[in-house]
């Protein structure tokens, strides 16, 4: 499988990775590249073999519905590149 | 024929599928341990799971997972022994971690049914299509300042059910319905508060048109986010007129998402989301798939409460009640409570008009809940006795409901208290005619001159006297008599 320039232009837009034009073509041949590595995987015959969703035979953990965490809004802001009121603040964003 | 809009080439048909989000009834959120309270200071019940914090990973609320089974089951659908919890990618400032935990290909509940009542008595199987179990989104402010929308974390990764129907629906009327069944099915499950203007209970809905007889379905358009019934309903009829318009002018219509205005009454694109919808789902790694003990299933079917459906079919099997007055009473299950409380040992009929009538007119107008009844189900019973016995007639029985309302007097303390006991003494009653009779001989010329009609000017002249006090079966008779004369 390969990708053209365009589908890697998409990739980045959704991903909000800004790349230039010019580097837009080497990109689209270093991850076909990667994909075609991948697809190797695809020789294997898996013919009623059941996906395998983790190494090691355990379930799922649940946790109980009990109030454990919360009331640090300071902690949760402390990295925000702007912040006002106790709010995240940033760029305008409306409908 | 159902519900069709007319246009200019003939008539159409509405073709509408809602997606529902309940915020699932738990004390913490869907993978941490934050509090899901609704309101609180911004961003104080986070988590740095919420606030998608490098490292951090989710741990699946067990409690959330019984309350998706449940809700399933309450719509008898099927349930997923093994279900994948997948990322839905898309960038927006309310969403820390950049995708949304959801569910795709594997959902834990599958098809299911719920059955809409129409106002004519008949009723209609709705498909559900699945439910799946994801987070919400943090929560954008847009008006607190003029360049800057502010975030609030609170409501980020809440629980939520996305329940889906198939599109089975036809009119805003029996999306109305089909609404008003599924929040009274998961209040009485107690997985869902379904208060809509806090936002427990969000919809969005997929509206088509087709011309009428057709079996096709045509492009759809989702709208998203209506926040009331009444919205819903207005946006949907709006949505198809603009699909009929744009046909029969030769356009076609382009997949997408819209938003309502319920200001302009109006549907418009938003534009933000024209991209998202590639939301490149993939299993999520954090997580294992979710694989449920087929014995916890059956425990939480054997628990299940009497479903409004159920306790409807037997309201009318029991108490002989019409399908509309046991509908009205199941809609809520406090509400069929409280009129069970009335109706033991008294007459069906009556304890079913008192609370559908005045006792839910007082509700409404008290502003009150049914939990915290503006009159007491003991109180209400009480007053029934009195009239069942004879004491009151329905008249002055209203009057001393309207005493009540508010205070916590019994019927009968207020009926001696006031005086309102109904007059039933023949003497007493001929007395009042009397004198009525005798104040107004020409009025009673009148009638013995054949003008029936002042008879009604008498019985309110005498109950008038008697304030309102005399039995009017009674009243009616003996004044009859007396004309007869």
């Amino acid at each position: 499988m390969s990708l053209d320039k365009s589908a890697v232009r998409t990739i980045a837009d959704l991903a909000r990775i800004r790349v230039p034009e010019e580097d837009l073509d080497h990109l689209a041949g270093e991850l076909s590249n990667i994909l075609t590595f991948i697809e190797q995987l695809s020789e294997v015959d898996t013919d009623g073999v059941a996906p395998m969703s983790s190494v090691a035979a355990v379930g799922l953990p649940l946790r109980a519905d009990s109030v454990t965490d919360g009331g640090q809004a300071d902690a949760v802001l402390a990295n925000a590149p702007d912040k006002a009121e106790g709010f995240f603040s940033v760029p305008k964003v409306v409908e | 024929m159902g519900y069709l809009l007319q246009g200019e080439t003939g008539d159409w048909e509405v073709v509408i599928g809602l997606e529902v989000h309940a915020q699932v009834t738990s004390k913490s959120k869907l993978f941490s341990g934050a509090p899901t309270l609704f309101g609180g200071e911004p961003n104080d019940q986070v988590s740095f799971v919420d606030a998608g914090f490098p490292g951090m990973l989710p741990v699946l609320n067990g409690y959330c997972v019984e309350q998706a089974v449940r809700t399933g089951l309450g719509l008898n659908a099927q349930i997923n022994l093994t279900s994948v919890f997948a990322r839905k990618n898309y960038f927006y400032a309310d969403l820390p971690q950049g995708y949304q935990i959801s569910q795709y290909e594997l959902p834990i509940v599958g098809e299911g049914v719920l059955t809409i009542d129409m106002p004519d008595g008949q009723t209609k199987h709705i498909g559900i299509e699945r439910l799946h179990l994801e987070q919400d989104a943090g929560k954008s402010l847009h008006d607190q300042h003029p360049t800057k929308s502010y975030i609030d974390l609170n409501r980020s990764g809440v629980a939520l059910m996305e329940i889906v129907s198939k599109p089975d629906l036809r009119s805003p009327e029996e999306a109305g319905l089909y609404i008003a069944k599924l929040r009274s099915i998961l209040r009485y499950l107690g997985t869902c508060d379904g208060n809509m203007q806090e936002g427990s209970l969000r919809c969005d809905a997929n509206v088509s048109v087709r011309p009428k007889g057709s079996t096709e379905l045509r492009t759809r358009c989702e709208i998203k986010n209506v926040n009331s019934i009444k919205f819903v309903q207005m946006a949907i009829e709006f949505e198809a007129r603009r699909h009929i318009e744009i046909y029969e002018s030769g356009g076609t219509i382009r997949q997408e998402t819209r938003l309502f205005d319920s200001v302009k009454v109006e549907t418009r694109s938003m534009r933000s989301k024209e991209m998202a919808h590639d939301y490149r789902y993939f299993p999520d790694p954090d997580l294992l798939p979710l694989v449920l003990d087929p014995k916890m299933v059956e425990t939480i079917k054997a628990g299940l409460p009497e479903l409004p459906d159920d306790k409807k079919q037997r309201f009318t099997v029991e108490y002989g009640l019409s399908p509309y007055d046991a509908g009205v009473l199941v809609a809520e299950k406090a509400s069929a409570e409280f009129f069970e409380t009335v109706a033991k040992g008294r007459d069906h009929k009556l304890a079913s008009n008192w609370v559908s009538g005045d006792f839910f007119a007082a509700l409404n107008a008290s502003g009150k809940t049914i939990e915290d009844p503006p009159v007491s189900a003991k109180n209400l019973g009480e007053l029934i006795d009195l009239i069942s016995d004879g004491t009151l007639s329905g008249r002055l029985a209203k009057d001393v409901f309207a005493l009540m309302v508010g205070t916590d007097k019994s019927a009968s303390i207020l009926v001696e208290e006031k005086g309102l006991r109904q007059v039933t003494d023949t003497g007493a009653i001929e007395a009042a005619i009397d004198q009525v009779l005798a104040a107004n001989p020409d009025k009673v010329a009148e009638v013995m001159a054949g003008k029936d009609k002042l008879m009604g000017w008498f019985v309110g002249q005498v109950m008038k006297s008697t304030q309102g006090k005399a039995n009017p079966a009674m009243l009616n008779e003996l004044l009859a008599k007396r004309f007869q004369k």
